[in-house]
C-alpha cells in the first residue's frame, strides 16, 4: 500500500514516529498520479517541484521536532484559490493565464500549518456547474467509473482525493460543491458556516453563498483540516469574530440524546432508490447510537432552487465583470475598439454556462425586474433561514441525502440545464442558510457507485455536525473501499 | 414668456483620508502611475474590501455640518457598468441606504439668506483615469485614484439662478474644507460638480424636463455652462422645441453644451447590496462625539466676527473663507485690538501679496504676531500708516520684526517740531512759485507742500505735525 492512501491523522502518527518522511509521501503521491491521472484528469496544473521543494522543507522542520498538523502532508487545491506565482484558472479559458499576485488567507494559513501543495485542481467554470464537465481545460472522470462525472464544481478535488492523488483537498461550496462531489466520488466534504474561514483569495462566484472547506478521507481528517483553515480574517467583512474551538475534541464523542431532524421535504420523488434505501438505513444506525430522529418540516424548501438560481446568478454577473480583458487573463485582439474588445473577450473568454448565469443574473439585477426578482429572492431566504432556525431550536443536526442519485454519465445533463441543476436540490439550502453541512459516504450501488449522506448544524455547530458524523462513520458497518483504477 | 431655472447639484468631493476607502494604499497625489495600487484596488480575482472608519467619520462630520440626520443602519451597493478605469467592473457606492439624509445650508446672496435643501450625502469609491495617447491606437490606465475615498453630496433643485448655484458649490466647498475632510480643489478633481438644470414658465409648478450637465472643472464654468443651458432651452421653448432628458458635456474652449447620451442610452446600474461588505451601525455615541468634535462653521463664524468685532459683512467674508485665515485674523486682533485696522491690513497688504504668489495663508511669511507689532508701532506713533506699508512690503520679504526694519532702515516717525520745521522752510525757499500762488489764495497746493515735505523727510515726517505747522507756515502767520 502506497502511503497515498492514508489519512492525515495515520500518517501524522508515522511522522511523529518518523516512521516515513514528508518527502516519501510526496513520492508516492506523485506515483499514484503519473499512474492514473491521464485517466482522471483531476489536475489543472500541478506543482510537483514545489511539491518536492516543500516536502523537503518540511523534512528538516520535521527533523527539528517542529510537526504542525499538517507538516509534510500533500494536499491539492480546487483552482479557484488564488496561489502566488501559480495560475489560478477557475476552469476557465478567461483566466487560464492568470497568475495572482498573491496567496488567498487559506493557502496562507494551510502553508503556515506545514501543508505541502500538489496541484490545482480541476472544476467548473468559475464553480458554475455539478458535473466538472464545464471546465475550459476538459471533463474530470469519476475514479469509480471513468464513464460518469465526479460531481462538482470542486470535481477535480474530490477526484483527486478519491484516485489517491493527494492526502487531502480543498473545495469551495456555493450550492453544494463540495458535498456534491464528496458524495459522488465517496470521500467526505464540508462547507463551514458561512464566515467561518476566510474567503479572501477565493475567486468570487456568489459571494453571499460561497464558502471555502475540505475534502477528505473520514471525518477526524475534516476536523483537522477545519482547525487548519478556521477562524476570523482583517482581509474579511463577512468574516466572523467567533471563537475557533478544537474540532478534532468532538472526534470520539458518543452522540446518546442527539436529537437529529429529518426533513419530510428532502425524501421526495424522483429520488434514487438505492440513495434513498442508504440514508434510511444511516437513520438505523444513528438511532443506535442513542439519537433520537424525529421527523421536522422545512416548508420553504420547494423554493430553494429558484431562490438560488436568482441570488447566484445575481452576484455572479456583477463579480464576473472584472473580466473584461483590460488588465489580466485572456484579451480578444481582433476587436476595432473598445466595445468590441470587451465584447469579443467576454464572448470567447466564457463558457456557455458561464454566459447562461451572467444574463441571467444581468436580467434579475435589472431596473424594472429587481423588486420581482432578487428582491423577492432575498425575501424568501430570510424565510428559508427561519425554517433552519425553527428547526434547531429542537434539532441537534439534520440528517438528508446529500444527492438525489449517485453519479451519472458524462454528458447526460450537459444539454439540460435544469436537470443538473437538480442535482444540488438537497445541498443549496446549507448555503442559503449560511450553516454549515457535511456528506459523509454511506454506502455503495449496486453498481459499486458511492452514496452520502448530508448532516447540516446550526451556524458554527461545526463541533457537533464532526461528533455526528464521525460517531456514524465508526458504526456504519460499511466497508472502505478504493476505486479500481 | 418669463422662464425660471430649476438648478440641483450633485458634488463630488475626495476626502482627505491617508489611505483608501476599502485597502490600505495611499490616497496621495501626484505618484508615477499605478504605484498606489494593490492586488484589492486593482480588482484582482479572490480579493475583498474592507471599509476605512475613517470614510465613515469623515462623512459624518459632512452630515452633521450641513444640517442631516445620520442614518443608523447603511450599506454598500454595487453600481454596474463597464470602464477600463473600473478594475471590478463595478463601483462601491451607497444607494438605497445612503449615510446622511435631509439636510440644508444657508447661503448669502444680495445680503439676503437662502436654504438650499441637501437630499443625501453617500460614500463611495473613485474609479481611475485613462490618459489617451494621441499617437498611438490604445489608452493607458492610472489606478492610483481608484479606491481614493469620495462623498457624494445631492443637492435638492433648489437653486433659481447659476449666481445660486455658484455660491452653494463655493459655500459647500468652504464647508467642506472649513471640516479639513476635503481641499476643494476643483482644477485637480478633488471637489466636482455635475449640474442638473430645467427651466420652467414662471409660476408653473411641475419641473420642465432637466439636462445633466458634467465636465465642468471650475467654479466660473459651472456658472457660464449653466448660464449656456438655461439660454439654450429658453431658445428651444421659445422656437416651440421640446427639451429632452440628457446628460451633456461642457466644452470649455467653445463655451458649449454638447450631447453625450440621451435618456434611452442612459445606464441601467444594477444596483445591488454589495455582498462582501456588512451593514454598518453608527451608533448615536459616535455621532455625538463627533458632533462634539466639529469646528465652528464659516456663516456661524462670519455671524460671530460681524458681532463681537463690529467689522462689516465684507469682512467677515473675507476673513472666514479659510478656517486659517480665520484664525490668522482672530489671533492678531487677540494681540492688538483694533480690529477693523487688523481687517484692512490682513484683507488689504497681506491677502494681495499671498495672491500674487499664489500661496496660501498657512505658507503666510508674515505671523499674526508680527502684523499686530506693526499696528502697535502706528498707534504709539513710531511709524506712519504709509510707512508701515513699506514695513510689511519688508516684513513679508525677510520675516523680520517690524522693529528692526524700522530701525535698520531708519524709518522712525519724525515728531521733532524742529525738524519738521526745517523741512518745511526747505521747501517753502525751494518753490517760492507755489508759495506766491497757494498765497494768493490757489489752496489746492497745500498737497503738494505736504508731498514735498514728506519728501525732504523721506516720509518720516508725522503726517498730523506735517499738516499743522504747515498750514501756519504756508499763511505766513
Amino acid at each position: 500500500m502506497g502511503l497515498n492512501e492514508l489519512t492525515i491523522h495515520e500518517l501524522q502518527d508515522k511522522i511523529k514516529k518518523k516512521e516515513v518522511t514528508s518527502t516519501e509521501i510526496v513520492t508516492d503521491v506523485f506515483k499514484r498520479i503519473d499512474a492514473v491521472e491521464d485517466r482522471v484528469r483531476s489536475f489543472t496544473t500541478m506543482m510537483k517541484e514545489y511539491a518536492f521543494e516543500g516536502a523537503k522543507k518540511a523534512d528538516s522542520e520535521i527533523g527539528k521536532g517542529n510537526i504542525r498538523p499538517l507538516t509534510g502532508i500533500p494536499i491539492a487545491l480546487k483552482d479557484i484559490m488564488c496561489t502566488r506565482g501559480y495560475r489560478t484558472t477557475c476552469g476557465s479559458h478567461i483566466l487560464h493565464n492568470f497568475v495572482p499576485p498573491y496567496d488567498g488567507t487559506v493557502v496562507k494559513k494551510l502553508r503556515d500549518e506545514g501543508a505541502v501543495f500538489v496541484g490545482k485542481t480541476n472544476m467548473d467554470e468559475f464553480a458554475m456547474g455539478s458535473s466538472t464537465e464545464t471546465s475550459y481545460f476538459g471533463v474530470t472522470r469519476n475514479p469509480w467509473d471513468l464513464e460518469r462525472i465526479p460531481g462538482g464544481s470542486s470535481g477535480g478535488s474530490a477526484a483527486a482525493l478519491a484516485a489517491d492523488e493527494c492526502i487531502a483537498a480543498t473545495g469551495s461550496d456555493t450550492g453544494g460543491s463540495i458535498r456534491q462531489p464528496a458524495a459522488l466520488c465517496g470521500v467526505v466534504g464540508l462547507k463551514p458556516t458561512y464566515g467561518r474561514v476566510s474567503r479572501y483569495g477565493l475567486v468570487a462566484f456568489a459571494s453571499s453563498l460561497d464558502q471555502i472547506g475540505p475534502f477528505t478521507k473520514d471525518v477526524e481528517d475534516s476536523a483537522i483540516m477545519l482547525n487548519a483553515i478556521a477562524g476570523y480574517d482583517p482581509m474579511e467583512s463577512t468574516s466572523v469574530p467567533t471563537e475557533v474551538p478544537d474540532y478534532r475534541s468532538f472526534i470520539g464523542k458518543d452522540i446518546k440524546g442527539f436529537t437529529v431532524g429529518i426533513p419530510k421535504e428532502y425524501f421526495i420523488e424522483g429520488i434514487d432508490a438505492e440513495v434513498d434505501a442508504a440514508v434510511k438505513r444511516t437513520i438505523q444506525v444513528i438511532e443506535g447510537l442513542g439519537a433520537k430522529c424525529v421527523a421536522i418540516s422545512l416548508p420553504h424548501t420547494q423554493y430553494c432552487l429558484a431562490v438560488y438560481y436568482i441570488i447566484a446568478p445575481a452576484e455572479a454577473s456583477s463579480n464576473l465583470a472584472r473580466y473584461d480583458g483590460v488588465k489580466y487573463g485572456y484579451r480578444s485582439t481582433d476587436g476595432r475598439d473598445l466595445m468590441e474588445m470587451y465584447k469579443k473577450t467576454r464572448s470567447q473568454g466564457f463558457g456557455p454556462e458561464v454566459k447562461r448565469r451572467i444574463m441571467i443574473g444581468t436580467y434579475a439585477l435589472s431596473s424594472g425586474y429587481y423588486d420581482a426578482y432578487y428582491k423577492k429572492a432575498s425575501q424568501v431566504r430570510t424565510l428559508i433561514k427561519r425554517d433552519f432556525q425553527e428547526a434547531f431550536k429542537t434539532c441537534d443536526v439534520i440528517l438528508t441525502p446529500t444527492t438525489p442519485t449517485p453519479a451519472f454519465k458524462i454528458g447526460e445533463k450537459m444539454d439540460d440545464p435544469l436537470q443538473m441543476y437538480l442535482s444540488d436540490i438537497f445541498t443549496i439550502s446549507t448555503n442559503l442558510a449560511g450553516i454549515p453541512g457535511i456528506s459523509v459516504p454511506c454506502g455503495y450501488t449496486q453498481g459499486g457507485l458511492p452514496i452520502g449522506v448530508q448532516f447540516q448544524a446550526g451556524h458554527f455547530q461545526e463541533g457537533k455536525l464532526l461528533q455526528v458524523a464521525h460517531a456514524y462513520e465508526q458504526h456504519s458497518g460499511i466497508e472502505r473501499r478504493r476505486p479500481k483504477l | 414668456m418669463a422662464y425660471e431655472t430649476v438648478i440641483g447639484l450633485e458634488v463630488h468631493a475626495q476626502l482627505l483620508t491617508d489611505s483608501k476607502i476599502f485597502c490600505g494604499c495611499s490616497t496621495k497625489f501626484g505618484a508615477g502611475p499605478n504605484e498606489h495600487t494593490c492586488q484589492i484596488c486593482l480588482g484582482m480575482p479572490g480579493v475583498l474590501p474592507v471599509l476605512n472608519r475613517k470614510v465613515v467619520e469623515f462623512t459624518i462630520r459632512m452630515g452633521l455640518a450641513t444640517n442631516c440626520s445620520i442614518n443608523a443602519y447603511e450599506n454598500f451597493a454595487r453600481k454596474n457598468y463597464f470602464y477600463p478605469d473600473l478594475p471590478k467592473g463595478y463601483q462601491i457606492s451607497q444607494y438605497a441606504h445612503p449615510l446622511a439624509e435631509h439636510g440644508h445650508i444657508d447661503i448669502v446672496l444680495n445680503g439676503g439668506k437662502k436654504r438650499i435643501g441637501i437630499t443625501r450625502i453617500h460614500m463611495e469609491e473613485d474609479a481611475g483615469k485613462l490618459i489617451h495617447d494621441e499617437r498611438n491606437p490604445w489608452s493607458y490606465v492610472d489606478f492610483n485614484r481608484t479606491g481614493v475615498p469620495l462623498i457624494e453630496i445631492v443637492s435638492e433643485p433648489d437653486m433659481r439662478s447659476p449666481e445660486e448655484a455658484g455660491e452653494y458649490l463655493r459655500r459647500l466647498r468652504d464647508i467642506l474644507v472649513y471640516l479639513e475632510i476635503c481641499d476643494g480643489n476643483m482644477e485637480e478633481g478633488s471637489f466636482r460638480c455635475d449640474a442638473n438644470v430645467s427651466i420652467r414658465p414662471k409660476g408653473e409648478a411641475a419641473f420642465g424636463t432637466r439636462a445633466e450637465l458634467k465636465n465642468m472643472n471650475s467654479f466660473r464654468n459651472v456658472q457660464r455652462a449653466l448660464e449656456y443651458e438655461v439660454k439654450r432651452q429658453q431658445y428651444i421653448l421659445e422656437s416651440g422645441g421640446e427639451v429632452v432628458q440628457e446628460t451633456r458635456l461642457w466644452d470649455d474652449a467653445q463655451g458649449q453644451t454638447h450631447s453625450m447620451r440621451s435618456k434611452e442610452e442612459a445606464h441601467d446600474y444594477r444596483y445591488f447590496p454589495d455582498p462582501d461588505l456588512v451593514p454598518i451601525m453608527i451608533s448615536s455615541e459616535w455621532i455625538e462625539e463627533v458632533r462634539r468634535a466639529l469646528p465652528e462653521l464659516p456663516l456661524e463664524k462670519q455671524d460671530r466676527f460681524v458681532a463681537q468685532y463690529g467689522i462689516p459683512v465684507y469682512d467677515a467674508s473675507v476673513l472666514t473663507t479659510t478656517r486659517a485665515l480665520a484664525d490668522f485674523y482672530e489671533e492678531t486682533v487677540k494681540l492688538c485690538g483694533k480690529p477693523k485696522i487688523v481687517s484692512n491690513w490682513v484683507m488689504g497688504d497681506l491677502l494681495r501679496y499671498l495672491n500674487e504668489q499664489k500661496r496660501d495663508i498657512k505658507e503666510s511669511p508674515v505671523s499674526p504676531d508680527h502684523v499686530a507689532q506693526m499696528i502697535n508701532l502706528i498707534e504709539d506713533g513710531t511709524i506712519s500708516g504709509k510707512i508701515a506699508k513699506e514695513v510689511f512690503e519688508e516684513m513679508y520679504k525677510s520675516s523680520k520684526k517690524p522693529a528692526d526694519i524700522v530701525k535698520e532702515k531708519g524709518l522712525t516717525q519724525i515728531t521733532d517740531e524742529g525738524a519738521v520745521v526745517g523741512a518745511i522752510e526747505e521747501a517753502m525757499a525751494k518753490n517760492p512759485a507755489q508759495l506766491a500762488e497757494y498765497r494768493a489764495g490757489k489752496e489746492k497746493l497745500f498737497a503738494f507742500f505736504v508731498g514735498q515735505v514728506m519728501k525732504l523727510t523721506k516720509g518720516k515726517a508725522n503726517p498730523q505735525l506735517v499738516n499743522d505747522l504747515l498750514k501756519k507756515m504756508l499763511s505766513g502767520s
